[in-house]
């Protein structure tokens, strides 16, 4: 198949970016989508230009550090789909492609469609964590979790971290993964003493990072390659107000209070 | 873990104030549609309950005293609603400055994404509505109301409302229009309101998509047939 793409081109250090055209002959339909930039680029190498930057690594869709927005849709159009699984043959021979990096203030463009993610590494390290003593694993026994509580939790701890909610949010919020953090932690027993500190500091923290509102447009989930639920977010907002409003703001009372 | 600071200068906390004050005004359009329904019970009933509603909460307020408590309470939450409006969206905006080339939407529906276009064409026509059938200023006929010997006050609601309409087609079609406006408005922001205040969780989100869906279609109906009422000569 052949293909017209217009990819973001921006240089390491450069402020401004724009979109470049380039064609793409004789695509075969099974690469995916990360693969078809790799056979772009080998021909941009051998023409002595500069390839095309971006981001992957396990291009098994559990890594979490590819994605690029196709024609104004976060990984692009396949739902549940990470760009490195998303595969030429759900496109057409004769398409036009718009191939741009994730926008949003808080994901500064590095370079081409590779954008600096470390905001959320800051939003985890404000509070996505528990506090626990190291040395033997406890008896397994000794801390029992509910088989509803766990999947529940484990649906929230699929978040792989790609940053596709903040791409395709039309107000840049980070709401959807933050909450994903929380709802993960706060649902085991685990993450029950530190919860209400915990959505406090990391909401603080998504917010210095200069990420938006939410508006409940949902175009978060959509685009998740791990179908996150965006009822998460009214969870992160439950206690969230619970933290602010009825609860001791010191870290240390607030440590007392336990699960709630 | 830092120590915290206000809860309004958190998008979440700004959320919550639009939550309430929207529920609020929701609780408000409600009110105002049921009572407007009035007016199928004829002149005498529709202006008996514009005379009543001065009268609320006697004998504990004094006349028109509760009146104006709701006045009070309205105006604020109209201020609180635009102002966290506005701050949020100046948030998201600046969250989003450098836009996409090519924007697409995955699911977003009409709903949302014509709240913040939407809540400026109804603030212009709450603004139109009151100088129209409150106050009289740019209504054809207004009679104002009098106070008749023997200090009771005579209302002339429904003889306003009926001259407002008749004959003005366009006006009647502005306030289906604004109408139709407040019920996507409705539909998009009692639903979100449940989310922002942590009330929306899995297991009551469909709940409160249904309790959007029947309140936004309740009073837009309702407040729809009014000038049609008119129109028709249903009501005159």
């Amino acid at each position: 198949m052949n293909l017209t793409l217009y990819i973001w081109r921006q240089a390491r250090g450069e402020a401004e970016g724009r979109l470049v055209r380039y064609d793409a002959p004789d695509i075969n339909p099974d690469m995916s989508f990360l693969e078809m930039l790799d056979v772009v680029n080998e021909r941009l190498i051998h023409q002595g230009e500069r390839p095309i930057e971006f981001e992957h690594d396990c291009r098994e869709g559990i890594c979490g550090s590819c994605g690029v927005v196709v024609d104004g849709i976060a990984h692009g159009p396949l739902p549940a789909t990470a760009t490195c699984q998303l595969h030429m043959r759900h496109f057409k021979d004769g398409d036009s492609l718009t191939i741009e990096p994730w926008r949003a203030k808080g994901f500064p463009v590095v370079q081409d469609l590779v954008v600096d993610r470390g905001a959320f590494d800051r939003i985890i390290q404000a509070g996505g964590f528990i506090s626990a003593s190291t040395g033997n694993a406890p008896e397994a026994n000794s801390l029992p979790v509910g088989k509803d509580v766990a999947e529940l939790a484990m649906d929230a701890a699929e978040c792989i971290g790609c940053g596709a909610c903040v791409a395709q949010c039309p107000n840049g919020a980070a709401h959807l993964f933050t909450a994903a953090k929380l709802a993960h932690l706060g649902l085991l027993p685990q993450g029950q003493p530190e919860r209400y500190q915990r959505v406090v500091a990391m909401v603080e923290r998504m917010e210095q990072e200069g990420f938006g509102s939410c508006s409940n447009f949902r175009e978060c989930e959509a685009v998740c390659p791990k179908q996150v639920s965006s009822h998460w977010i009214s969870r992160m907002n439950r206690d969230y107000l619970k933290a602010q409003l009825f609860l001791d703001r010191g870290p240390e009372k607030k440590r007392a209070s336990g699960p709630g | 873990m830092a120590e915290s600071r206000s809860v309004l200068s958190s998008s979440l906390g700004k959320k919550a104030v639009m939550a309430v004050s929207g529920l609020i005004l929701v609780g408000f359009v409600l009110a105002h549609m049921a009572g407007n329904l009035k007016m199928y019970l004829g002149r005498e009933a529709f202006n008996h309950y514009a005379a009543g509603l001065r009268e609320l909460g006697q004998p504990f307020f004094p006349h028109g005293g509760l009146l104006w408590v709701a006045r009070g309470v309205l105006l604020a939450a109209v201020v609180a609603h635009i102002g966290s409006a506005w701050l949020l969206t100046r948030q998201a905006q600046r969250a989003r400055a450098t836009r996409y080339q090519r924007h697409a939407y995955a699911q977003a529906d009409y709903a949302v994404r014509t709240m913040r276009w939407g809540g400026v064409i109804l603030l212009l026509f709450v603004v139109y509505h009151l100088l129209h059938l409150t106050l009289g200023v740019v209504h054809p006929s207004f009679t104002h109301p009098e106070t008749l010997p023997g200090g009771t006050e005579a209302y002339h609601a429904y003889e306003n409302l009926v001259a407002g309409f008749a004959g003005h087609p366009l006006v009647a079609l502005a306030y289906m229009a604004a109408n139709l406006a407040l019920g996507f408005h409705l539909y998009h922001g009692i639903w979100s309101a449940g989310r922002s205040l942590g009330l929306g969780t899995a297991s009551s989100d469909a709940l409160w998509r249904r309790a959007a869906l029947l309140v936004a279609f309740v009073v837009t109906a309702g407040n729809l047939s009014f000038p049609i009422a008119v129109l028709c000569g249903v009501v005159k």
